[in-house]
């Protein structure tokens, strides 16, 4: 038992050592999670903060002047150009200068004042059609602002029912508190899971692997040599993500780092549990570098973090049980918005614990059979 | 004469050398063939922007004949799963576990505030998924402006107005978000294969030491580079024909420019994906950084900077910066308006000659690098 544990902290130690020696190696371990961080804090919004637009104003009244003024005091619209025939309405759409085309008919102010209904047409950019039903949407509440001053100004009553919107946990619905701590998890998941892929594959295309096997090291401290580097490493840059999360972004964290680090250690130990399975089926480092690329894009794109997990087609939702960053994603998203405790998140830490013993344990069983 | 033979001959033999390599590695098939596969199943149906049922917990504190027909609206909104809840604790907690993604509250004056002009219903969301709350908070306009321009009709009120939006959304009508999913897949699928394969090949030639053993033959550095690229450009189209046919027959994204046009867009981004991984694998001669460093300047920038799932107009000044150093904005910007908008001069020009360009400095930096390391 004694000289096991001897043999595993020797393993880990030089594991360490081949992965840290090297400061390209280093730099690399730890420059992405930073980069793609501040990168998806940064750019990963479908919120809109600067929409172009172009105006066809046929009224040329001082109403029509007035209702334009609104979207440019919004802070967010801003005139690119004023057109001056629906010709025009084309070209700054095809060419990308506006992502919406205003069209004020020549009747505007008169329909205005004699209190009658009135229309404007408005045009969106669909090449991303995301961002033009955004856009769309972010003009029509101008226009309904501009409706409700109009009422009130004109002794009419305000409309009669208002909607008012709480939100938990994120009062300002900023989009950028769910994705920072969901990053934690995902971050990690890609960089682990090719990190522990790529040490194996690398021993095995080098020759050192086989080395390793007719020492008297047994299969199963060979897989725990090999798990607990990566699990650390994997902790340092979840670590790293989070003080960026604190720090930079300064998102309140209202949970207990506990809970938090217990969730990550359980869900690493599924990442490497993973990774090691995917070096046991990779004879090349090419192998297991593309094969956990192939792993880990499904699990990305289907565990919730940029679209609704719910919104997904059914028979995908009961496939990702076996998806640990779908659990992570929760874990790291209510510990540190919602203060979530261990009872709430046990339907996230026992499917944890069942994925990282399951790879774990079948990581060692193929260890084993290269044995023989 | 003599000499271009020479040259030509070492040309074929390594591309059928670095061809067979890729024939009789299964991970090159599984990036070249199965990864574009999954990709388009994955965007086509998993990743979904598109309505989808949202399910609300319903806790009406009035109980009159108002309040009832509100709910009415909601359940007869196709967005809606209502469930009712006897009071917000219950509804709460049912939120909060979870069980439902938000929880409409309407308040026990609900009626009689209506009658005065002057109603409330509330809305709680959970925030920790700001996208799901958000949509939820769309949809929630939907039923009561109904139900309240149902309900001001039979009463004589003003209805919304004066001022009435018409819009319409060029290039996707019908609003299906399959029309932008296609043209960024593309640009995604090219990535990762013309980037990613290569990044790794020089390198493993290095770490394996088989490159000094050719450095000892006649071959010249253009010789290696064509060799290299060659299988892996095959590759890449094999990819980019899967993803015409899905956008063709599986999603039904119209093509409204030129196929020509799309083709030779492709190839040149392909080039430039192909020169990145070259040039990453050429410069750090280790496979783990290779590939890491791949992923982090080709398949990051391709997904995140390239105007495909975020707008790029919203984002920071930096950010914005760093895009136009980044060859997908362009080739995105060229796929959309290829697919959706059509032959669009000024863009396509304007695009294809940036990364023409691009594909140039990196080939002939490629070229460079290996030169330098060949003497």
């Amino acid at each position: 038992m004694y000289s096991s544990l001897l043999r595993i902290l020797a393993l880990v130690r030089k594991e360490f050592l081949a992965v840290l020696k090297d400061p390209r190696s280093r730099f690399i371990i730890f420059l992405p999670p930073i980069l793609q961080c501040l990168i998806f804090g940064y750019a990963a919004s479908f919120d809109l903060n600067f929409v172009p637009y172009a105006v066809l104003d046929q009224d040329h009244s001082a109403a029509s002047a007035n209702f334009l003024a609104r979207l440019d005091g919004s802070g967010i619209f801003r005139r690119q150009s004023d057109l001056h025939g629906t010709e025009d309405i084309s070209t700054s759409i095809n060419n990308g200068h506006a992502l919406l085309v205003i069209q004020v008919g020549q009747d505007f102010e008169r329909h205005l004042l004699a209190g009658e209904p009135v229309r404007v047409e408005v045009v969106a950019d669909g090449r991303n059609s995301n961002t033009g039903r955004t856009a769309l949407g972010y003009f029509e509440s101008v226009v309904e602002e501009f409706n409700a001053d109009w009422r009130t100004n004109h002794g009419e009553a305000e409309p009669p029912v208002s909607i008012v919107i709480r939100s938990w946990y994120n009062p300002n619905l900023d989009s950028r508190w769910s994705m920072i701590p969901s990053l934690i998890g995902t971050l990690t998941l890609l960089g682990t899971l090719m990190l522990t892929a790529m040490s194996v594959a690398r021993e095995r295309e080098q020759g050192t692997f086989d080395q390793l096997l007719v020492t008297p090291f047994r299969p199963f401290e060979i897989m725990v040599g090999k798990a607990v580097p990566n699990i650390a490493i994997g902790l340092t840059q979840a670590t790293t993500i989070l003080l960026i999360a604190l720090f930079w972004f300064h998102i309140p964290f209202a949970g207990s780092f506990f809970v938090l680090y217990a969730g990550l250690g359980l869900f690493l130990m599924a990442a490497v549990g993973l990774g090691l399975l995917v070096s046991s089926i990779s004879a090349t480092m090419q192998q297991a570098m593309l094969y956990a690329f192939l792993l880990v894009m499904p699990f990305a794109i289907l565990s919730g973090l940029t679209t609704p997990f719910n919104s997904m087609p059914e028979f995908l939702q009961s496939a990702m049980v076996i998806n640990p960053l779908r659990y992570a994603l929760d874990i790291t998203r209510r510990v540190y918005l919602e203060d979530a405790g261990f009872t709430q998140l046990l339907s996230d830490f026992l499917p944890l614990a069942v994925i990282g013993l399951l790879t774990l344990s079948g990581a060692a069983w193929l260890f084993r059979r290269r044995l023989t | 004469m003599n000499k271009w033979s020479g040259k030509l001959r070492r040309i074929r033999a390594l591309t059928l050398k670095e061809t067979r390599q890729v024939l009789r590695d299964p991970s090159s098939i599984a990036i070249g063939i199965v990864f574009p596969l999954m990709m388009i199943l994955l965007f086509g149906y998993g990743m979904s922007l598109d309505v989808t049922k949202v399910s609300v917990a319903v806790v009406d504190e009035d109980a009159s004949s108002d309040s009832i027909a509100l709910i009415g609206a909601f359940r007869l909104s196709p967005y809606f799963k209502v469930t009712l809840a006897h009071s917000m604790a219950e509804a709460n907690t049912v939120l909060l576990d979870q069980g439902v993604d938000g929880v409409l509250r309407i308040p026990s004056n609900f009626s009689r505030r209506w009658h005065s002009g002057k109603a409330q219903v509330q809305i709680l969301v959970d925030g920790t998924d700001a996208n799901e709350a958000r949509i939820m908070q769309a949809y929630a306009q939907g039923p009561v402006s109904l139900w309240s321009t149902a309900q001001a009709k039979s009463v004589g009120a003003v209805s919304a107005g004066p001022v009435i939006v018409v819009d319409r959304m060029w290039f996707n009508e019908n609003n299906d978000s399959h029309f932008f999913l296609v043209p960024g897949l593309i640009v995604l699928v090219m990535t990762i294969i013309g980037a990613f394969l290569t990044a790794m090949v020089v390198a493993r030639e290095w770490e394996r030491g088989t490159l000094e053993a050719l450095f000892v033959t006649p071959m010249r550095a253009t010789e290696f580079l064509v060799s290299k690229v060659l299988p892996y450009f095959g590759l890449g189209m094999i990819g980019f024909v899967l993803c015409i046919l899905a956008g063709q027959f599986l999603f039904h994204v119209p093509l409204r420019g030129s196929l020509s046009l799309l083709c030779l867009a492709s190839m040149i981004y392909l080039v430039v994906a192909l020169g990145i991984g070259l040039l990453v694998s050429t410069l750090v001669k280790s496979q783990f950084l290779a590939s890491q460093l791949a992923m982090l300047l080709t398949f990051l920038p391709a997904l995140m900077l390239s105007g495909f799932l975020y707008d790029l107009r919203s984002m920071p000044a930096f950010i914005r910066g760093i895009t136009y150093f980044l060859p997908p904005r362009y080739a995105v910007a060229l796929m959309q308006t290829l697919y959706l908008a059509g032959n669009v001069g000024s863009v396509i020009w304007l695009n294809l000659g940036v990364l023409s360009a691009m594909a140039m400095t990196v080939m002939l930096l490629t070229r460079l690098a290996t030169r330098k390391q060949l003497s």
